[in-house]
């Protein structure tokens, strides 16, 4: 274990710019705001890279021979020395961990992240709230790298839902805007159906190991070698839907599309590269755990398949550039699920890190191109941009390449290892690479046919005017650009050994022969390419022939348009039904508690209206009342009082005054 | 002492307190001139300083005529107390009559 990694400086960095920005933001000078919100990132990943850099360096020097750049130095742990929770036998402490695929997931989160917030500068450079919107991405990375280092399952809890607060800030970023704020709204609370699968997920977790630590969880596994599926089913399928809310995945993906009412780079930093893809890494994180539940694999597999096909349907006929790249990401996201589905893990994280690379350049290519648009999001008003904003067009280019599938485009190598080991999964495997297969021709048709209506043809609207796009704004493009055409030459041979520590199944695995994996891949190749050659006829040669088709298919088309129905069929099924038994407990609980506040209140005020005669503020009723008191107090002393008392005032005073008269006299004759 | 040593009995002493109690606090009840009401006041401190000075005569105690003494001190500062915002109130109110000096009303 390494202990000098100082690995709780990685989320310190965001914490503290979120603090200088939040707290004292709206006073600096704007560019004080811009420094403090992109050094913080850049601060974090420089200590990611460090990190990572001698992890690297120790397993080259300790290990020459080896061939293979598994870092013996990792994991590195960090358990923070103030124990968090300590209930029993439960002890949960902060504890940060270092592995392969937490380094991988870091550099991505942390690089990626500083290149948008670079981005952020030129693209929010005349919003009101400059310093709130750096504060929150600051916080976003902040929850983010507690959510990739957590030791436990509650650490990564935590992050976990602070990634979906700053996602909620974040999309409602422009909350005087009432769609904004709602689309925020709804993340939260699809999210929140999500983690309620994850916390039961949790909860099982403790009572079946009594832990939530990871590593004492492997250990647990590692006993007992022949324990499969049931509790462990459970558990997972939980797990598995926490991530479906997080990673929208059906049935919980609603809430992305709409999360696109934030600003651009927020979708591309959140929305598209890092914090959806927080639950492909969660199932990679627990991976041990799916290994030995096959069903929950298997579900995974089907999550993921299903939503990559459906998504990618409705990703045709959308017409907001950056829904268009919603629907695209879910069906990428897909994509992972199917991968972690069959236990390729290494290629799910492999896939997330390349995703992460080219569907940010997408989205901030989108968002520069929006921003010379003057804010237009309709690609139906779009056309001939090529030669206006030549970075952007050839950036996206090659982030179309790569989403595609092209060689030698990153997202070639990363797609086909996927494809590859469900094809090697038996008969439900093959069936999920058709269906993988089929996506690749969707996404590659609808990717070119938003390059097309976006950058080719002619200008469809009078531009109002366009913005010249700042540096700020082009250097992330490029350099992500860069990424998207070489970051899959690491290829995947290489990085499943880097990963193989921290994320190679514990299962038996097939074996598969390498002239079916080209076979395969040049399968995937010929498919993209048909794709593009569709998109080229539909949407350059005969651009009529799109609308000739939805006019033959007016049911399929707007099926496909309306998104397959499945908002107004959640809220028709789900949302209303629950808002009236919503409203019918409420007005039960309503009459209850609303009948004895006001029994209450009622008391009250009756008993004060009686009381109040007697505050007349009348002098003498004052002193009529204090007279009938004494006089009252006086009958129920002489009434309660023994009847021989009855004798002391004058009624048998005959007595007495005698018997006082005579010593009375006695005493006086005796003074005298 | 020595008219006690008549036949007038006690009771007769504590008879005119209560009578002249009773008088005070009808008094301060029906009457509206507030001088008027603070007469009865001292009319009903008298009428207890009668009864104290009767049973210290009854029981050979100095205590009770100790306390008339108290009494009568408290009542002449209580009567110069009195006057003044009696007096105070005129001013600021230009009558006297109790029903009317109702600022305490909520």
């Amino acid at each position: 274990m390494n202990e000098s990694a100082h690995l709780w400086l990685i989320p310190l960095f965001p914490f503290l710019g979120f603090l200088l920005n939040g707290i004292l933001g709206s006073r600096l000078p704007r560019r004080l705001v811009s420094a403090i919100g992109v050094l913080a990132p850049l601060a974090s990943f420089v200590v990611v890279l460090g990190d990572f850099g001698a992890t690297i360096i120790t397993a080259a020097s300790s290990c020459p021979n080896c061939g293979s750049i598994a870092a013996l130095a990792l994991p590195a742990s960090e358990t923070l020395s103030y124990p968090w929770l300590a209930i029993g036998a439960l002890q949960v402490d902060f504890t940060f961990v270092l592995d392969q695929l937490s380094a991988v997931m870091l550099l991505v989160v942390t690089g990626v992240g500083f290149l948008i917030h670079i981005y952020s500068v030129g693209y929010m450079k005349d919003e009101p709230g400059y310093a709130r919107y750096f504060s929150f991405l600051n916080l976003f990375l902040f929850f983010m790298s507690v959510l990739v280092l957590a030791g436990n399952f509650l650490l990564m809890f935590v992050g976990w839902e602070g990634v979906g607060l700053a996602s909620y800030l974040l999309i409602g970023f422009y909350f005087q805007r009432t769609s904004a704020a709602d689309a925020g709204k709804k993340a939260f609370i699809v999210n929140r159906i999500g983690d309620f699968g994850f916390l039961i997920g949790i909860f099982l977790v403790l009572t079946t190991f009594s832990t939530l630590s990871f590593n004492q969880i492997a250990v647990r596994l590692a006993l007992s070698p022949d324990w499969h599926g049931t509790v462990l089913t459970v558990i997972c399928l939980c797990l598995l839907f926490g991530a479906a809310g997080k990673s929208a995945q059906l049935p919980l993906y609603v809430w992305l599309p709409d999360a696109m009412e934030g600003p651009t780079p927020v979708s591309a930093l959140i929305h598209a590269a890092t914090m959806v893809t927080a639950g492909v890494y969660m199932i990679a994180r627990t991976h041990l755990l799916f290994d030995r539940a096959p069903v929950a694999l298997w579900t995974v597999a089907i999550v993921g398949a299903a939503t990559a096909l459906f998504a990618a349907t409705i990703g045709l006929v959308q017409n907001d550039i950056k829904r268009v790249l919603a629907y695209s990401t879910i069906s990428q996201l897909g994509y992972m699920f199917m991968a972690c589905g069959v236990a390729a893990y290494s290629a799910a994280i492999f896939h997330l890190v390349m995703h992460a690379f080219f569907k940010a350049l997408l989205f901030l290519a989108a968002g520069s191109v929006i921003h010379a648009m003057g804010g237009e999001q309709d690609l139906r008003k779009m056309g001939g941009l090529r030669t206006k904003m030549p970075v952007t067009f050839w950036t996206m280019t090659a982030a179309v390449l790569a989403i595609a599938g092209f060689p030698p485009f990153a997202g070639f190598f990363s797609k086909d290892p996927i494809l590859y080991a469900a094809f090697l999964q038996g008969t439900g495997g093959k069936f999920l690479w058709l269906v993988g297969i089929v996506t690749a021709l969707l996404t590659s048709l609808y990717m070119f046919r938003l390059w097309y209506m976006a950058f080719m043809g002619e200008a469809r609207s009078e531009a109002k005017h366009h913005h010249a796009t700042p540096l700020s704004m082009l250097v992330p493009l490029v350099i992500l650009g860069i990424l998207s055409v070489c970051g899959g030459w690491i290829g995947i041979e290489r990085f499943s050994a880097y990963l193989a520590p921290a994320a190679a199944a514990h299962r038996p695995m097939p074996t598969g022969n390498p002239a079916l994996e080209l076979l395969l891949g040049i399968a995937a190749v010929l498919v993209a390419l048909e794709g593009w050659l569709i998109a080229d006829k539909y949407y350059r040669r005969k651009t009529e022939r799109p609308a000739e088709i939805a006019a033959a298919l007016p049911t399929g088309y707007k099926l496909l348009l309306n998104k397959y129905y499945v908002d107004e069929i959640y809220g028709a099924v789900i949302v209303k039904p629950l808002l009236a038994f919503s409203k019918y407990v409420l007005g039960g609980m309503d009459l209850l508690l609303a009948g004895i506040a006001w029994l209450l209140a009622g008391i009250a005020s009756i008993s004060g209206m009686i009381l109040q005669r007697w505050q007349s503020g009348n002098l003498r009723s004052y002193a009529a009342w204090l007279a009938a008191g004494a006089a009252a107090v006086l009958l129920f002393l002489l009434l309660t009082s023994s009847p021989h008392a009855w004798s002391l005032p004058f009624f048998h005073s005959e007595t007495i005054f005698k018997v006082s008269h005579i010593t009375v006299i006695q005493t006086g004759q005796a003074g005298h | 002492m020595s008219f006690l040593h008549q036949d007038v009995s006690l009771s007769w002493y504590l008879l005119l307190s209560a009578i002249l109690f009773s008088l005070g606090v009808v008094g301060f009840l029906i009457k509206r001139n507030l001088i008027t009401v603070f007469m009865s006041i001292e009319l009903m401190l008298n009428a207890v300083n009668l009864s104290f000075v009767t049973f210290a005569c009854q029981w050979h105690e100095v205590r009770g005529q100790i306390f008339v003494f108290f009494v009568m001190m408290v009542a002449a500062a209580e009567a110069a107390v009195g006057l003044a915002i009696i007096i105070a109130v005129l001013r600021a109110r230009s009558t006297l009559s109790v029903d009317r000096i109702d600022l305490m009303k909520l």
